[in-house]
């Protein structure tokens, strides 16, 4: 099936709005750093996962399990163990990024379905087709990097299904290929699941107005009637030749809707919404616009035309209330 | 433990890469990495240069080894890659798993490169089934992770590390460098040419922070494991990754052969030719911009 929504679910409340909203499969994680969500309240122990497969199983949808973390030497286990307990709870899919961690997948559950998560930096065919040859994988998540022709030549070139981010936050950097926040923070996302931490900012209320400051680094200062976002490492405002400007990127989020009818043209199998972070509120209104959308492409791709409405809704929910086609128009880049 | 002179990772002009490397054949540094692995828009050399720099090197008694693009994007990018893997004369350092896979399609052995995201030895194991015969970490491994690691490293497997320059830290779609010109990537002007050691980036109360290098964004501060020699020892590592700067590398080099045979003050002298703040807070296991001198002080 083209074009499957895939909703995050960072809790259980979240993914029984994702699928009453109309989501084809949720993801979710388990409670640690395993996933590259490992936030403090966020996350499923193993009863609440059962719950929300069977949640999801009863209405015929899926859900798929993030293991996309890098298992660490002295905690191997903790890694295997997960994969042991997706198979176990019957998981649609696990997530993987580590080649080690698909290697033992591959052996102990061989029916266990593999998905490449976009922190395996997969950007070209070659390397999709590494990790479908030698451990199986179904589908490949592709970081937030190509333009949408460079998509179509990796669909081209590969069996494996292509999964894009559709709206979410925007990681502007090669997603397995950033070590900005354990710089700044000691803990990056590869290896803590972690990306800028919470427990590394700090707001102080200046007289040059309101800082942001991520283990004593400061990212942002804001202004009288500048709203202030969460201190994400690369969407501060830095100076760089005598010029202050958010020199990676803007406080902007991914909004792909209009590419829709490509997307599905090129051949794309699943749309991921990016935020097991955010509120069920938000999930429910999210995959209920993006539900909208689909069904609406599928029905006449080329009379598509994203409603007013639509977009509206999703730019009141977007980060810094902007948004971006990113890397997939090339212009951005 | 030898030294290795790592990949350029900046853009200079043909005149000055060619310079640099004609230095390169008298300094002593067991190997050579060589080629564009940052940004495939840098052209001044192409392939046929940097093989011909190779066996320039070669014939020097250096061992020479090509490095892959870590960002492919384009099928031009995987058509360069494949030359280079097809070229068959010298080693080839894989920098992401699209590589891996052309070079063990060839039978032929190779470096596992840093950003191949090695961070336990199963994954390890994978790489040397596959031809992988030396490997380097991602370079925010610290000192007692590395070493639980290499508890259960593969026969035969040799590990190099990352211990001197700018951190290569995350790359994108997006070039920084153009950015900051209001230039489209596309049309960059090729700028990164008028920063030979990136462009410094610094937060707003003026604190040096990171370093823009077109699509790569390095640390500010340099990377140094220049005290940590007998740890680095200790571990088994075979050599030590140094990470050219447009500067004083040959005084780099020294420093680092000064410490290798146990010279005191080696250290000292590496102060004096570094380009920014010495940082080694990744291999203590703490924040990558740490320095273990500046908390002791």
């Amino acid at each position: 099936m083209p074009l499957d929504l895939i909703c995050p679910a960072g809790s259980l409340v979240s993914l029984k709005a994702a699928i009453d909203h109309g989501a084809d499969a949720v993801y979710m994680g388990f409670r640690d750093n395993t996933n590259a969500r490992a936030f403090p309240g966020l996350n499923f122990d193993e009863t609440q996962a059962a719950e929300g497969l069977r949640y999801a199983h009863d209405r015929g949808r899926k859900v798929l399990l993030a293991l996309n973390t890098y298992p660490q030497p002295d905690t191997w286990t903790r890694w295997t163990d997960a994969v042991d307990r997706a198979a176990k709870l019957g998981m649609d899919a696990v997530i993987l990024a580590d080649a080690g961690l698909m290697r033992y997948a591959v052996k102990q559950h061989p029916h266990l379905r593999l998905h490449l998560s976009v922190q395996g930096s997969a950007t070209s065919y070659e390397a999709v087709n590494f990790y479908r040859e030698h451990f199986g994988i179904q589908r490949a998540v592709l970081p937030r990097v190509l333009s949408l022709p460079q998509v179509e030549n990796v669909v081209k070139h590969t069996d494996a299904e292509i999964e894009l981010f559709g709206f979410g936050g925007l990681c502007v950097m090669v997603e397995g290929r950033c070590l900005l926040s354990s710089y700044c923070t000691g803990e990056s996302p590869n290896s803590a699941g972690v990306c800028s931490p919470a427990k590394a900012v700090q707001w102080t209320d200046t007289p040059a107005g309101l800082e942001s400051r991520l283990n004593g680094v400061l990212l942002d200062r804001y202004g009288k009637g500048e709203k202030a976002g969460y201190p994400t490492l690369c969407k501060g405002r830095f100076e760089v030749g005598g010029e202050t400007y958010y020199a990676i990127e803007e406080p902007t989020s991914l909004n792909t809707l209009d590419l829709l009818p490509e997307m599905l043209k090129i051949g794309i199998a699943a749309i991921k919404i990016e935020g097991r972070q955010r509120s069920p509120a938000y999930v429910a209104q999210v995959t209920k616009v993006w539900r909208a959308a689909i069904d609406a492409v599928k029905k006449n791709a080329d009379g598509f035309k994203p409603a007013p409405a639509w977009q509206a809704e999703l730019n009141k929910l977007s980060e810094g209330q902007s948004h971006t086609l990113g890397a997939y128009h090339r212009p951005w880049k | 433990m030898n030294l290795s002179l790592g990949p350029l990772l900046y853009y200079w002009s043909r005149d000055d890469v060619l310079a640099f490397y004609d230095e390169a054949k008298r300094w002593p540094v067991a190997r050579v990495y060589l080629g564009e692995s940052v940004c495939s828009r840098r052209h001044l050399l192409r392939l046929p240069d940097w093989l011909a720099l190779a066996e320039q090197l070669a014939a020097a008694g250096k061992e020479v080894v090509l490095s892959t693009q870590t960002l492919v994007e384009s099928e031009s990018d995987l058509k360069t890659l494949r030359r280079l893997v097809s070229d068959g004369r010298f080693l080839v350092e894989a920098n992401e798993w699209g590589a891996v896979r052309l070079l063990s399609g060839a039978g032929a052995p190779f470096i596992a490169g840093s950003t191949l995201n090695v961070y336990n030895p199963e994954t390890l194991g994978v790489l040397a089934e596959l031809g992988a015969r030396r490997w380097l970490p991602p370079v925010e491994m610290s000192r007692a992770t590395l070493a639980s690691l290499l508890e259960q490293v593969p026969d035969g497997m040799e590990t190099e590390v990352f211990a001197y320059g700018r951190l290569p830290l995350a790359y994108s779609a997006r070039c920084f460098t153009a950015r900051h010109y209001n230039l489209p990537k596309d049309d960059c002007q090729f700028r990164c040419l008028d920063h030979p050691d990136g462009l410094a980036l610094a937060t707003r109360e003026g604190e040096p922070f990171l370093t823009l290098n077109g699509i790569q964004t390095q640390s500010a501060g340099v990377y140094t494991l220049i005290g940590e020699l007998p740890a680095l020892r200790d571990l088994g590592v075979v050599s030590l990754r140094l990470s050219p700067q447009s500067r004083h590398m040959e005084r780099v080099i020294d420093a680092f052969r000064a410490a290798l045979a146990g010279e005191a003050r080696a250290a000292e002298k590496l102060a004096r030719v570094m380009p920014g703040p010495a940082v080694d807070g990744y291999w203590h296991g703490r924040a990558g911009l740490d320095h273990s001198a500046a908390r002791l002080a």
